[in-house]
């Protein structure tokens, strides 16, 4: 076990444990934000750049303080060390360049994306960022791309996180079609001359994918996420767990993803077939409202625990009070 | 004139043949260090030499060697980084292709220090011509018992490949190198881990530059006290410079450490000054990642002291005024030389060989290129030349690997010491977007 000391807070964690890791079991505002890490995929993180900290002291045995930020999501904790994240004013100036780095090639296109209102990178930068930019150069471009019939690639909005190559790698596993090619600031996902990824769970990397690159093309210009309701459900599927997250509208499934936890990372990945073709409220098991941990405008909603507006009641006339008190309004939830 | 270590015998006749590098001594070192030492006294000698890595970083070699693990019944491997691709350094390529032998007779001496019993040579792509050069040497070399099953009666194997990279300078990055060794996109890892503990085929893996295993030669032959009794202070031996740009002689050159800068640009025995009676402008002593210094700077430290070619007296001053040995790319330029459109050229290489992983190089590459390029062709204006500072400090230590700091610490630098011309830039666009236009007045020492 190593103790460490994460802005402030002591935490006791198993030896390996990233720095990202141990901070999340703290949890709270103190956790730094994570575009690339995913951890149920091997060898992901340290790409984006986004959870940068400042390890003050790197060890017990040896206190020096590390030269540069490291990254916290591919760095193991020892026992000692002093992580500083919110309360570095360093790491909070880089983060703000690192938003800016990102969103200089970026269309900005969040009005007509289908990704926004659960967007990573829109979460980053209205968290982080600054309103305008100084950039002035014509941004990357990309023609939108069909990987097979259900998903679509859309490279402009992609910031190369390389969460769905491992995705296709470790969980949609079968011949090696999609992969980075190109280097740079031209390097994009591909799927080698738009190979179709012909696998059950390929519709995987619109759930891991942090941005709106991959889209579910059932789902694409539907509606607003905001405007749909999450429930979870589940059915009995042979090939995954069949636990879901549908999303309605009315009385309409728009969508069905896996359900995620609070940092957006999937708990169990979910086939093809319950994603894209049981569209049915008759197909699944309801359980009841999703709950959305992380922080998003779709959990503004509250629609799933409605809240009576206390201070409005309490300026009613007394008589209507009076009848309020003998007939109370239906509570819900 | 100083001692050459490395290339004595360079212009000798056939010395890319084993004949001829035997007769002039060659593979003594294998000898010795096979025949006499055990591995742990090999590394022993190279940490006496005070040897420091050729390749840029200069961090010293018997120390690398040390940090390697060495857990029981698991293979390490010995990587010799011949992926020399930076803009002005082309000291290994000469090496390479003039003394195959050397390289090779420091391959098995360095691995039998290791106890590697599998070394790899991971060459630049574009060097293909020398890759032939190399596997005919090694074939030479299997031939007469240097290499295979049991070397020279001692129960001690070794095989080596050569390996062509598929021309990514970013493959230069040893873990990255590795990566590519491994078959993989060519894409740094984070680190930790180190490739010490793992490296290639996550085992512990040394990954050393071509000249620093040449070194390994002399050092074994001679003795690491011999040797680190030449240069200054903590910079020992000899190194290889490549001298291009501006001067009359350019060229390889071995020096000992701790030349005057000025003797090595001026003097006859080596570069022999500026070309066409020109006066010297800039200086970017190390290849083309490291920071640009006006003459003034490079001649004289910030304290007036006389500047001299040692990983200490180039770094004097940090970066405000001062540079680094770096691999020893040595680019003059002289007063006709414009410094916008030399960072501007620098910049475009590094936008183009970052390998797109992480987002500060991918993104802050390609803008400082295109701001660079707008402020070089006239279309730049005042913030510019603040923005191109503060993305190059966005980029710097946030990255991956040092790609990241190569291709900001040109722009940062040029914009520190030649501020003055960027701004004529913006007031004079016209003028200076004129092909041959070049800024009338000085630079800034501070």
């Amino acid at each position: 076990m190593a103790k460490i000391t994460f802005d402030g807070v002591e935490v006791e964690v198993p030896d390996g444990t990233t720095i990202l890791n141990a901070a999340r079991q703290i949890g709270g505002s103190i956790v730094p934000p994570a575009m690339c890490y995913y951890t149920p995929l091997k060898g992901s993180g340290g790409k984006c750049r986004a959870c940068l900290v400042r390890v003050a002291a790197g060890s017990a045995k040896d206190p020096r303080p590390m030269p540069k930020l490291v990254a916290s999501c591919v760095t193991p904790v020892q026992d000692g060390m002093v992580v500083e994240n919110t309360t570095s004013e360093q790491v909070l100036n880089v983060r703000k360049g690192i938003v800016e780095m990102l969103l200089i090639n970026h269309p900005l296109d969040c009005p007509v994306c289908d990704q926004a209102g659960e967007c990573d990178l829109q979460n980053f930068a209205f968290e982080h960022g600054v309103s305008t930019t100084r950039y002035q150069e014509e941004r990357r471009t990309f023609e939108k791309i069909d990987i097979g019939p259900l998903i679509q690639l859309h490279m402009t909005r992609c910031i190369l996180c390389y969460r769905c190559v491992y995705t296709a790698d470790q969980i949609a596993k079968g011949d090696r079609v999609h992969g980075v090619l190109g280097r740079g600031d031209a390097a994009e996902i591909g799927t080698y001359i738009e190979n179709i990824i012909d696998n059950d769970f390929s519709g995987n990397v619109i759930d891991v994918c942090p941005v709106g690159a991959l889209t579910d093309k059932t789902f694409r210009f539907k509606q607003r996420v905001w405007f749909t309701k999450p429930v979870n459900a589940h059915r009995d599927c042979p090939k995954c767990s069949g636990n879901v997250v549908l999303w309605y509208k009315g009385k309409d499934v728009l969508r069905v993803t896996a359900r995620k936890d609070e940092y957006g990372e999937v708990k169990e990945w979910i086939c093809n077939e319950c994603r894209f073709e049981k569209k049915e409220t008759a197909d699944w098991t309801i359980e009841g409202p999703a709950h959305i941990d992380r922080s998003s405008v779709i959990s503004a909603n509250h629609y799933e625990l409605p809240v009576l507006n206390q201070s409005v009641v309490a300026d009613l006339p007394e008589s209507t009070q009076r009848e309020l008190a003998k007939n109370p309004p239906l509570k819900l939830g | 004139m100083g001692r050459k270590l490395l290339t004595e015998h360079i212009n000798v006749e056939g010395i890319d043949t084993f004949e001829v590098y035997r007769k002039h001594g060659g593979y003594r070192s294998v000898e010795k260090a096979i025949k006499t030492m055990t591995p742990d006294e090999v590394v022993e000698e190279v940490k006496k030499s005070g040897l420091r890595g050729r390749g840029g970083a200069g961090f010293p070699t018997g120390m690398k060697w040390s940090f390697l693990a060495k857990p029981e019944g698991v293979p390490r491997y010995l990587v010799c980084n011949a992926d020399e691709s930076e803009p002005g350094t082309f000291k290994d390529r000469q090496l390479m292709s003039k003394l195959p032998h050397l390289l090779i007779e420091g391959m098995i001496t360095s691995s039998y220090a290791l106890g590697a019993n599998t070394s790899y040579i991971y060459i630049r792509g574009e060097l293909l011509y020398v890759l032939r050069i190399l596997e005919k040497a090694i074939a030479e070399a299997y031939a007469n018992g240097f290499l295979g099953k049991n070397i020279l009666g001692s129960g001690y194997d070794l095989d080596l490949h050569v390996h062509p990279g598929g021309g990514a300078y970013i493959c230069g990055e040893e873990t990255a190198l590795l990566e590519s060794l491994e078959g993989k996109r060519g894409n740094p890892r984070n680190k930790p881990p180190f490739p010490a503990v793992q490296g290639l085929y996550a085992r512990p893996t040394v990954v050393n530059n071509v000249e620093s295993i040449a070194a390994v030669v002399p050092i074994i032959n001679e003795g690491g006290d011999e040797y680190a009794k030449i240069g200054v202070g903590r910079s020992t031996g000899t190194k290889l410079f490549s001298a291009c740009g501006h001067l009359n002689k350019p060229g390889i050159y071995e020096i000992e450490l701790g030349l005057p800068v000025e003797e090595f640009i001026y003097s006859d025995e080596y570069c022999g000054g500026i070309w066409k009676g020109r006066n010297l402008k800039a200086v970017v002593a190390g290849g083309s990642s490291v920071p640009i210094l006006p003459t003034e700077l490079i001649l004289k430290t910030a304290a007036g002291e006389n500047r001299l070619m040692t990983y200490e007296s180039l770094s004097d001053g940090g970066f405000v005024t001062g540079t680094m040995l770096g691999s020893g790319g040595f680019i003059a330029m002289d007063e006709t030389t414009c410094i916008v459109r030399n960072t501007w050229n620098f910049s475009r290489f590094y936008h183009h060989e970052s390998c797109g992983q992480c987002s500060p190089c991918r993104e802050g590459t390609g803008w400082l290129e295109k701001v660079l390029h707008r402020l070089e062709h006239g279309h730049g204006h005042m913030e510019d030349i603040d923005l191109l500072v503060s993305v190059a400090k966005q980029i710097e230590g946030n990255t991956i690997c040092p790609l990241g700091e190569a291709a900001a610490w040109p722009v940062a630098a040029a914009v520190r010491h030649f501020r003055d011309e960027f701004e004529w830039h913006v007031t004079h666009a016209k003028q200076a977007a004129q092909p041959g236009a070049v800024f009338p007045g000085k630079a800034v020492l501070v």
